[in-house]
């Protein structure tokens, strides 16, 4: 390998799938169900040469005013089913799913997660959410939910233990017996499947709190984050150099922890969620990204946002009309199966203030307050400022949130990537066949019977919500858990 | 006596296992053999307690390589998660476009529970039970989507037509499941459900929830037997007993070439051994004993277990299966492309549809 003067940008795709995200009112939007539009996203990404392309998890509609809510794009198939079909139309294309560990048991999802790893030559990863939610916990044989403190817990051991189980056999083939006795989980046995290609499936961490970036250092390969500590996407609060720092923070932050468990600052790859909308022209990008947030943000779904935030039935406001003056309720259930959202009394008195200030409608509001295009310009200013935030050490790549199914990765892929090859900071092909390879992380050595437990606990459970609230409602449905 | 004698359709299935095999290739290679000979579709094991992967990994894997054979892997129900199974297999059918079956087996070993320390092990009878409700739960969160629950409405906004969307609110002996799915309702409707029902334990939940059930039986007397009883079982149940299918279940050794049956297999049938009822000689009598059991009307078909995987199904493709076309026994294309399609099962009504427009729309 030669030494690189620039340093290389990693790139996946996530897939849309649900949620206001998705913008359905496309005339080009096409079934979230369907393998052809989970085939020709998954083609995209690798005829872009990407790392990972990733699917999101849902295990329960989500529920409104004590309704099944009916205004977004809902349904999806189940992920590592998903992929494993696209293993077999894919060929280097790192394949990860987002699976929760507070409704799974290891044995069962290390299994599932090394079968992958074989079928696709390597290319498996597995990105870690944890569920507090008894809402989800309905489904369950588990039923109930888990506290914040226990969710890392169970993660890390979970994590641990799948470890464990994917360096029970030698590299040679042969099985040897494991046994865990921990706090969550006490199981003894052999493990079904030989290591598999890339010894560990890829571990993937989403969350910016003090014990998600805890839990990273100490365990995952790769951070999904929102955007950088809590900073805010490019054209949307503050400056773009406000972000730029903010993404610089986190980034020296989580890499600062990795020395105490042994680990260099190349073992963890840092790649924030972000949006891109493009243009010929600056100004017709902006154009494009206010479009697409109208489409996202419908008069219903801009009351269902207001109401999420104060707690009560607003159906009778007029969503180009003023905010409420009523206050808002804390601690509602008016919404289950969504990602909580920090202080909504504290956001409700911010969007009042921006309505206020900038003399915005109830839906202007949302949009305003919502917004999520991180990168929106042409193609070299895009190209541009993807390098700058990895130069600068913001992150080490980003992963792409497209707003429409299928096409939503084709115009990245068709003028973005090549002027980033053009740059020198993009692969031009694929050096390697596996995930890990992708990513420049080395194949873990085979830990064998008793040398294993090198993952750590979160030490320090502080920081619950990182300065993460002030980005708005929207910055957490990036975790993947946009349903659950 | 309620058999229909010999008039269905004959059925053939293959299992493709190689225990020692993790790499797609091998799996997909013998599926593709297997729709080459037109057979309804393939099975792949799967079990916590030997090597082996996730069969139902590997048969979506399979799925885009595959148009129109049926996939069926075994899934257990004992250790895992009703509500992921039922999505993992309403998922194959998603991306085999219709053709997912679900072979439905439970984990009686106290190794296998150690592997999950969640429970002790139970007696099989206990856990067929348990595996009766996993069986029923599965299919009340697929039918917990109507079929035309999204509707894209562009006036009012919505995405779905949430009075099609169900809770299921169900409430077994060892769990519970809210719902309603979080995976619309799969092509099919209900994947197809299948049971190995030789033991005894598992003979009341096949009767009742399988759409095919599976018969290791050495003799065609204990297979007819057998078919026998489930159907009147299942008439029990309030089933139409023309909605099971029974397939006996036998390993095929087609290493001897044309050569006739051995001695002591029965004039050609198969001869019981401790891995089950195993056939052993030439395609051309495996492809009389099917036609004499079928035509007999002691089963609706076969599931065929080659010992020797690539040699075995190559010849029971190549042999007996084209054998058998050129009598007129078995289709010599896919007339239709689900798996229900190729056994002859409608498509299920949905049970929470208020109006008849569950069916087929």
């Amino acid at each position: 390998m030669t030494v690189r003067s620039r340093k290389e940008i990693h790139l996946a795709a996530h897939f849309p799938g649900v949620d206001n995200t998705t913008v359905r009112a496309d005339p080009r939007s096409r079934s979230q169900i369907d393998l052809s539009s989970f085939e020709h996203l998954a083609r995209t990404a690798e005829r872009g040469l990407f790392d990972f392309f990733f699917l999101a998890e849902g295990l329960r509609p989500r529920e409104h005013k004590d309704r099944i809510h009916d205004l977004d794009v809902v349904g999806r198939p189940e992920s590592l089913t998903v992929l494993g079909a696209l293993a077999g139309v894919t060929e280097r294309l790192g394949l990860a799913a987002t699976v929760n560990a507070t409704f799974n048991e290891p044995y069962e999802l290390a299994r599932r997660f090394a079968t992958l790893d074989h079928l696709s030559g390597g290319r498996a990863g597995w990105n870690v959410v944890t569920s507090s939610d008894a809402f989800t916990g309905e489904n369950f044989r588990r039923g109930g939910f888990l506290d914040r403190a226990e969710r890392y817990t169970r993660a890390a051991e979970f994590v641990e233990v799948a470890r464990t189980l994917w360096d029970s056999w030698t590299p040679d083939g042969v099985s040897r017996p494991f046994a865990h006795r921990g706090r969550h989980f006490d199981i003894a046995g052999e493990f079904t499947v030989p290591r598999s290609p890339q010894g560990h499936p890829v571990v993937i961490q989403a969350g910016d709190s003090g014990e998600g970036r805890e839990f990273a250092a100490a365990t995952a390969d790769v951070v999904f984050s929102g955007w950088g500590s809590g900073g805010c996407p490019p054209g949307r609060h503050g400056t773009r150099y406000g972000s730029l720092e903010a993404g610089r923070a986190f980034y020296a932050d989580v890499k600062r922890r990795l020395a105490k468990y042994g680990r260099e600052p190349g073992d963890l790859k840092i790649m924030p969620g972000v949006g891109v909308v493009l243009g010929d022209t600056a100004a017709e990008a902006q154009e494009r990204a206010t479009e697409i947030r109208r489409q996202q943000v419908s008069p219903q779904n801009a009351i269902l946002a207001l109401e999420q935030i104060w707690g009560v039935d607003l159906s009778a406001y007029d969503p180009d009309g003023p905010l409420p003056e009523i206050d808002p309720v804390a601690d509602s259930v008016i919404t289950q199966g969504r990602t909580r959202r920090g202080d909504t009394v504290v956001i409700a008195e911010k969007w009042r203030a921006l309505s206020k200030e900038k003399g915005l409608s109830i839906r202007e509001t949302v949009i305003e307050a919502g917004a999520r295009q991180s990168f929106i310009g042409t193609p070299d200013a895009v190209a541009a400022e993807l390098e700058e935030f990895v130069r600068r050490d913001a992150a080490d790549g980003f992963i792409l949130l497209p707003h429409l199914t299928p096409g939503g990765l084709d115009e990245f892929v068709d003028r973005v990537v090549p002027l980033l090859q053009e740059r020198g900071v993009f692969r031009t092909e694929y050096r390697g066949s596996t995930l890990r390879s992708h990513l420049g992380l080395e194949r873990p050595e085979d830990r064998g019977r008793s040398g294993r437990s090198t993952s750590g606990h979160p030490s320090n459970p502080d920081d619950r919500r990182g300065r993460g609230a002030r980005c708005g409602e929207r910055r957490r449905v990036v975790s993947g858990r946009e349903e659950a | 006596m309620t058999s229909s004698h010999g008039r269905g359709r004959l059925h053939l299935a293959a299992a493709l296992d190689q225990p020692t095999v993790f790499d797609a290739g091998p799996y997909v290679e013998l599926a593709r053999l297997a729709e080459r000979g037109g057979l309804d579709f393939v099975t792949l094991g799967d079990t916590f307690a030997r090597p082996g992967p996730d069969a139902l990994a590997v048969l979506s894997r399979v799925a885009p390589a595959t148009s129109r054979v049926g996939l069926v892997p075994t899934v257990t129900t004992t250790h895992t998660e009703p509500f992921h199974v039922q999505a993992a297999v309403a998922t194959l059918d998603w991306v085999s476009r219709g053709r997912a079956g679900w072979r439905i087996d439970v984990s009686a070993t106290e190794g296998e529970a150690r592997l999950f320390g969640r429970r002790h092990a139970a007696p099989a009878e206990e856990l067929w039970r348990e595996a009766g409700e996993v069986a029923d739960v599965a299919a009340r969160l697929w039918d917990s989507w109507e079929d035309d629950a999204e509707i894209r409405d562009v006036a009012t906004g919505r995405f779905i037509d949430r009075d099609k969307l169900h809770h299921i609110d169900f409430e077994g002996a060892g769990f519970s499941v809210r719902g309603p799915s979080i995976v619309p309702r799969p092509p099919q409707g209900h994947p197809v459900r299948v049971v190995d029902a030789t033991e005894g334990q598992a003979r009341r939940t096949a009767a009742r929830y399988a759409d095919v059930v599976l018969v290791r039986a050495a003799s065609a007397a204990q297979a007819a037997a057998v078919r026998d009883q489930l159907r009147a079982a299942a008439a029990e149940s309030g089933r139409d007993p023309d909605t099971l299918r029974v397939l006996a279940s036998l390993l095929v050794d087609l290493g001897d070439g044309e050569h006739a049956a051995e001695p002591g297999h029965g004039g050609g049938g198969p001869r019981q051994t401790a891995q089950g009822p195993l056939y052993r000689g030439g395609p051309v009598d495996l492809a009389e004993l099917v036609a004499a059991w079928h035509t007999d009307g002691v089963v609706d078909g076969f599931h065929l277990t080659p010992v020797e995987p690539r040699r075995d199904l190559e010849r029971l493709v190549n042999g007996t299966v084209a054998l058998l076309q050129h009598r007129g026994l078995f289709r010599t294309f896919y007339p239709g492309s689900t798996l229900r399609e190729h056994l002859g099962l409608a498509r299920p009504a949905n049970r929470y549809a208020v109006t008849g427009g569950a069916s087929a729309s």
